[in-house]
Formats: C-alpha cells, structure tokens, sequence
C-alpha cells in the first residue's frame, strides 16, 4: 500500500514537473516551436477583413492584382494594361480608347511597379499608379472604384522601367526609360548607339484634386539604362535618384559588354530645380506623338487624345540640377530610407552594398568636389558621397526596403534570401532564404516617410516545387514574413498571379471607408444610356442599329428584337438599373466577336456585334444575378440584308 | 399642457415607424422609415431594393406617397393647435379632453397602418414569380409585423416605432399628466 502510494506521489511529481515546464515555455514566448503558432498570424477568419491591402504587380499580365494582408487572399484583379474578358475592360467600345497608343490600339502591356500617392510623406490611399514596361506608359488607378482611369503614353521614352514613383505630396509622378534611343526616334545604325542615344527621365504632374496626369518635362540624360527609381523625401524632397548601369553604353552582348565598368552611377536629380527652370520657360517644346486616355465615372466612357509635343531639358543647361553618384557593379534597385538621408544602391553584381548619404552629397556638390564629368553632367568622388556600406550581404542584392525602426530589409537573388541590416552601423542582423530567387520585396507603407512595419513579402521569380504542380507552367509565389521581432519569422506562401514584380501595401482603413460600393444611376452621363425601361429603344442610323437595353433582377429590356439585318452594326447599349450592392449583370450574345459585358449597378456599357448569320440569336445575363438568372434572356432576330423585317422590340408581351 | 401639445411636432423631425429587413444576403439589412409624410431609404435605395426583393413574390411596389402622408400632417397640426388653445383657455377637464382625442386619434393611425401593411402583404399579383401556400393550403401571406419581428421566408422582418413615435407617446403621456396635475391644484385651490 505504501508503495503505491509512493508511485502514485511519484507520478504526480513528475506530471507537475512536465506541466510547469509546459507553462514557463508559453510564459518565456520567443523561442520553440510551442511559442510561435504561425498558423494564428496568418488565419483570418471567415467574414472577418485583413489588415493590409497588398496590389501585387501583374508584370506580364499587364494588370494589377489585390490580395489581403496576412492572410496572402486574392481579391481582384483590375484590368490596366492589357483586355480583360472577364469584364470586358479594352473590349467594350467605352474602355477601347484607354489602350490606344500612337503604335494604334494595343491588347497588352507589361506592368511593373505600383506606387501609392502621398500627401506630406504619407501614404494618402487616393490613387496607385503603375507603369507598363514595353510600350511606355503609366496609369493611374482610382482607389475609389479600383478601377483604371488614366493611362498617359511616355514618349522618347523605351522600356519604361525606373518608374512609376511618386514624390512626397504626388507632385510627380516619375517614369525613367531603361533602354535608351534616338531623341527623336530616326533611321540611324544601332553601332553608333554611343554618344547619340539619350535616356529620357519624365516628370508627370499630378493635379492635387483629380489626379490628372501630364508631362510636365522630360531630362534628356546621356545614353545609359535607367533602371530603378526613388524620391527623396523630408530633408532630400525636392531630389530624385535613379540607378543607371550600361554606362559602358553597349548597343549588344550586354550581359557582358555592360558588366565591365567597376562602377555605374545613380544620378541624383534636382526636380525642383528644374522645375523652377521649366516655370521660367526654360526647356524647348519638342514634336512628339503620345497619346492621352481618361475614362470618366459619369459617361463611363474613355476618351483617347493624341498629344503632339512634350518639353524637354537638357540637363547641361542647368547647372546644379543633376550630379552622378559612383556605385558599384550595375546597381539595380535605387531605394531611398524614411528619413531621406540614405540612398541605398544595390549593386547587383557587387559584393557589399552601397549606401550614400544625402548630407555628404550636398557637402561635396557645395564643395565641388566633382571627378570630371559625362556629357556635361558633374561625378561626384565615390568616397565623398559614401555614407557606408553593408559588408558582404550576400549575393545578387536587389531591392531595399525599410521597416521605420531604423532597419533595412535587402533582397537577394542569387543567394536567395533577405537579409536584415542596420541603417548606421551597417551590421547584419538577421537573414532568412526564400523560395526562391526572389525579386522586389514589399514592407507596406513602403516608398514613405512613415512604413507601417509588421510585415514583409518577398516576391519570387521562381516557384518549382512550392505548390501542388500545374504542369511546366506555374504562377510565381510570394512569401509573408513577421518583421515585428528582432529575427525575420516566415509565415505564409501564396501564390500569385502573372510576374509579381512588385507590389504597393497599406493599412486597409483608409482605402476600405472610401471604397465605393454602386455607380449613382442618377449621375449616370452616358449618351446612350436607359435609366428606365421606358427609356429602352432602338434605333436605326444606315447600317447601324443602337440598342438602348437596361438590365434589372431579372430580364432584359428589350428582350425581344426583330428587324436587323446582315451587313448591320448592332450596338447593345447595356444599363445596370440596378442600385443594390453587388449586383452587377453580364451580357453576352451568340457569336459575338469579342467578350462578354460584365456591368456594375449603375453603369452603361457597350458591345458591338456584326452578326454573319440569318437566324433567331439568343443574348443572356452571364452574372448570376439572381433566382431568376436562369430566367434572364432574350432573343434578337437577323433577317437577310434585303428583307423587309421592320424594327420592332418589345419587353413582357409578344412581339407584333 | 404647452409642452403636451407641442412635443408631438417632434414627428416632423424623426420618423414614426421603421421596418427592417434581415437576410443572409443583406450585411447591411434593408430598411425603411415611415415618416408622418413620406418613405424614406435607410440606407442609400433600401426602398428600390425592397421593391425588387418583393417583386418575385408579387407583392406591390411601395408607393412614392400615400393619401394618408396628406392627412396625419394635417391632424397633427390641428391637435397641436387645439392643445395650445386648451393649454391658454381651457381647464383641466379639456386637458382629459384632449388625451383621449390623441388616443383615438393614434389608435386610427395604428389601424390604418395595419389595413395598409396587411393589403400589401396579402394583395399579390396573381402571375407572381413564386407562390407559396402556408400549411393549411392557404396561400401565404407576407405582411410584416405590426409590432416586433417575425420571419418571413429568408428574411427577418423588424418593425418598430421610431424617435418621432416616441415624442408623440410622450406628449398623450404629458396631456394625462397636465390633467392629474391640473385635478390636483383644482383640490388645493378649491376647500
């Protein structure tokens, strides 16, 4: 008896020991893997919101996509640069003009980097812009509606890639080419690329209220590659810093021809300067052809004008404007930290990694200390303008972003990690790979004198074995990782969806009070809209017949039409009566040549149909509006081109 | 008595009455305020909505204004200045008086208000989208309630009386008040 008593003392002993253990792990919290439930941070549950917003770049998409911070959900994906069948966007005859270029109309882009707008150094959430790499342009996307409403094209301008950053109260928004040309573009031998091809950086003013874009002046730089772009900010707004490699200024072979300098430069860029020079009427009108889209929410219609001449300055000619900063080895992502003192080159095919300080450039730019000059531009002496550098990170840095805590988070593409480093004293603190190769990573708030910290998503180039495979095609994956601790903790893959390439975040309050949820059917100024069944109609111009038709839970009106012909261009005018959130209507019909309309309440949109055949063609409700979705259809008769078929339509009754 | 009198005016600032609509589908439930003179939308084209929901059961649009939006302004305005020319002239006696007109007067109203909900809960198109027939075969009717909720197919339906509802209660209360008060001061004043 007393020895089981002693066991049973003994047991209980033991089980103590292991639950107290147990207790003082949760109390310590850091470390274990008992301490850290990463599936917590991440899991929002169901009906509840995400903190953060992420627009991830499409890249080769040409779009924009919305995901939700932590939990790595994919929200929308909003049309910019390239046709979109889901909603029609491009394929509708309203949003055709918002991808015209003076190349003609183009059905695709390659987005690049988004940039959220500013006022006084904050991240304002009124605007996001991004630009489209191959036929230079920049667009602005309305956070309102998260719709795309201005495109405007960049000319002499190629390979749109150091762009589109905005200044701290979205003065400008700017976009530098990565590939320069002839200015003007000529019929000239590639071989004498050197010393005639010039690099145009483009400042694009944003009017404070509407947000509208136009070229305020372009910098004529010598003929190297502009790669990647920051703003200065607090004490540096007013300067912008672009990275440049090929200063070699080789025309071919450049993975190798452009690798030969031991340094490139980052051109620093006294936008105001040249802005006061420009207000001076400084700079010469050059001819040019560009073109300008603006879709208005009130016509729901695009409007595409083409502009024929931009101003530009030579740089030269302003002295004191802009100042080249040696950096190591081709340096690519040009990032400038929340305080505006340090302006990170990241040297990718350098061992360490540069920083420069603003404060040291304005001493040397004041001291003239300059080590000669390119095409009439000062160099700064590397050693004068260096703040520091981060000693052997690792391989391939690319990209900088900071955490407002005096940490500066650096992506590396060999290597494959990110690396976690001082400001100041330049000591490493912490690394942790991805998966893999990543690219740009993203802190939100970002590109601001205020970042929101917390998290941090790196964006890869290359999934493999990440995911379920999908054949030899894969979508690229992102990684989510805790910053707010000393270590960096990985908490989340997801996969994205064309070339992530970079993305903009931000905390959702701002954006999510002002999200607008129906377009007013009142304030609806589209020429051909029905704002009631009894404005429905249609009406016949020579071989063009307009369709008024509304949509409303659940039929069309009209929904039956008799009386077009072969050889006939029918427009379906289509208008969303509705006025109840999410409800949106699709209208597709037989054999038609182009996509279906997808119709927010309160919108009009339009699709053409040039019917080939003799028949009775059924058109139907493509969004499942409702019960009666099913039920959401009508009938449109095509008659020979010579037959007497009178016009008729009607909606409830039959047709006489 | 002043106060009693002029308190129901408050039914010119806030509505009487509001109805609201609950369903999985509406986050943000689809409401209605009925106002001594006119409908109005809680939130942004709520009535629209309502109307389009109640379409595929036939029920009738609700319409842009009633005959009685004419009448009650009318009556409350009269009673008002009836209660104010008691409050000068008249004795406590009138004070009662006028109680037990508003009393009527606010029953009639309620009365009135049923009448009209249960016409449009009942009086359906007959080529309605959905019929639907209660347990007993009779075809079902869906009339919200007059007073507290009540589920009818997927939504919860809420009525309920409003602010203005509320000033009109307590000016009949102050009327019954003055009256006590007035009995009272009658006694003292008269050995």
């Amino acid at each position: 008896m007393k020895k089981i008593l002693t066991s049973i003392i003994a047991i209980v002993t033991v089980l103590t020991a292991f639950t107290s253990c147990t207790n003082s792990g949760k109390t310590n919290g850091k470390s274990g893997a008992l301490s850290s439930n990463v599936a917590e941070k991440v899991y929002v549950a169901p009906g509840e919101h995400d903190e953060f917003y992420a627009f991830i770049s499409g890249g080769y998409s040409g779009n924009l996509t919305v995901y939700g911070l932590p939990s790595g959900r994919m929200f929308k994906e909003i049309p910019v640069f390239s046709q979109f069948p889901t909603s029609g966007y491009g394929y509708s005859e309203e949003t055709k003009p918002m991808l015209n270029t003076s190349h003609g109309f183009i059905p695709w882009g390659d987005s690049h980097h988004p940039d959220i707008s500013q006022t006084a150094g904050e991240i304002d959430g009124r605007f996001i812009f991004i630009n489209e790499n191959n036929t230079p342009r920049i667009a602005k996307i309305d956070l309102k509606t998260f719709e795309t409403t201005e495109i405007i094209e960049v000319p002499n301008s190629a390979g749109n890639h150091s762009s589109s950053f905005v200044t701290e109260n979205t003065e400008y928004v700017v976009a530098g080419t990565r590939f320069s040309v002839p200015i003007p573009q000529r019929d000239m031998p590639i071989k004498e690329y050197k010393g005639n091809f010039q690099g145009a950086l483009s400042f694009i003013s944003v009017a404070p209220e509407t947000g509208n874009m136009d070229i305020k002046f372009q910098v004529l730089m010598p003929g190297f590659n502009y790669d990647l772009s920051h703003p200065g900010r607090g004490k540096s707004h007013g300067w912008f810093f672009f990275t440049t490699y090929n200063t070699e200024e080789a025309s071919t072979l450049l993975e190798v021809n452009a690798s030969q300098n031991d340094k490139d430069f980052i051109a620093a860029v006294n936008w105001k300067k040249i802005e006061e020079y420009v207000n001076n009427g400084g700079g010469t009108m050059m001819p040019a052809d560009y073109a300008h889209n603006v879709y208005d929410e009130h016509t729901h219609t695009a409007t595409s004008t083409m502009k024929k001449e931009v101003r530009v300055v030579n740089p030269a000619e302003v002295p004191g404007a802009v100042f080249f900063l040696p950096t190591p080895k081709s340096p690519h992502g040009c990032d400038v930290d929340p305080s505006g003192e340090y302006i990170v080159g990241n040297g990718k095919l350098s061992a360490n990694l540069t920083v420069h300080s603003f404060t040291k450039m304005l001493a040397a730019i004041e001291g003239e200390k300059f080590d000669g000059e390119a095409y009439g531009i000062p160099i700064l002496k590397f050693e004068d303008v260096l703040a520091g550098s981060v000693e052997q990170p690792g391989l391939g840095p690319l990209h900088t972003e900071f955490d407002g805590q005096g940490n500066a988070y650096t992506t590396f593409f060999i290597s494959s990690e990110v690396v976690k480093w001082k400001l100041g004293t330049w000591e490493v603190i912490d690394r942790k790979p991805t998966y893999y190769s990543v690219g740009h990573l993203t802190i939100p708030g970002g590109n601001s004198r205020k970042p929101q910290g917390k998290y941090m998503f790196a964006m890869n180039k290359i999934t493999k074995d990440r995911y379920l495979p999908t054949g030899p095609e894969m979508e690229h994956s992102a990684q989510l990782y805790d910053i707010s601790g000393e270590k960096m903790e990985l908490l989340l893959d997801f996969p994205t969806h064309g070339e992530p390439h970079y993305a903009a975040a931000m905390r959702a309050d701002l954006i999510k009070k002002r999200s607008q949820k129906i377009y007013n059917l009142e304030d609806n100024k589209h020429p051909y809209a029905a704002k009631s069944d009894s404005e429905t109609k249609v009406v016949r111009k020579g071989n063009e017949v307009h369709i008024y038709m509304t949509t409303i839970r659940s039929h069309f009106s009209p929904d039956n039409i008799e009386g077009i012909k072969l050889g006939d261009k029918v427009y379906f005018h289509v208008t969303n009566l509705e006025q109840d959130f999410d409800v949106p209507h699709g209208f597709a019909v037989l054999g038609q040549n182009t996509s279906e309309l997808l119709i927010m309440p309160g919108q009009t949109k339009t699709s053409v149909w040039e019917p080939t055949k003799v028949g009775v063609w059924p058109f139907y409700c493509t969004d499942f509006c409702s019960a009666l979705h099913q039920e959401m259809q009508g009938y449109i008769r095509v008659s020979p081109a010579n037959a007497a078929t009178p016009l008729k339509w009607s909606m409830g009754e039959d047709i006489e | 008595m002043i106060v009693a009198a002029l308190l129901p005016l408050g039914l010119f600032l806030f509505p009487l009455w509001r109805i609201t609509l609950e369903a999985p589908q509406y986050p943000t439930p689809l409401a209605m305020n009925i106002h001594i003179n006119d409908f109005s939308d809680v939130h942004p084209h709520d009535i629209k909505n309502i109307n389009l929901m109640n379409h595929y059961v036939g029920m009738q649009y609700i319409p842009d204004a009633i005959p009685e939006f004419k009448v009650f302004p009318v009556a409350i305005i009269i009673t008002t200045v009836l209660g104010l020319l008691i409050a000068w002239k008249g004795n406590y006696k009138w004070f009662l008086g006028w109680f037990i007109l508003m009393l009527v007067l606010s029953t009639a109203g309620m009365y009135d208000f049923y009448l009209w909900e249960h016409d449009y809960g009942h009086n359906l198109d007959p080529k309605a989208i959905m019929k639907f027939t209660n347990k007993d075969g009779t075809v079902m009717g869906f009339q919200p309630p007059l007073f507290g909720s009540k589920d009818i197919l997927n939504f919860k339906a809420h009525s309920y009386p409003q602010f203005g509802a509320l000033f009109l209660a307590l000016g009949i209360a102050a009327g019954f008040l003055a009256y006590i008060v007035g009995k009272k001061k009658k006694k003292i004043f008269s050995p």
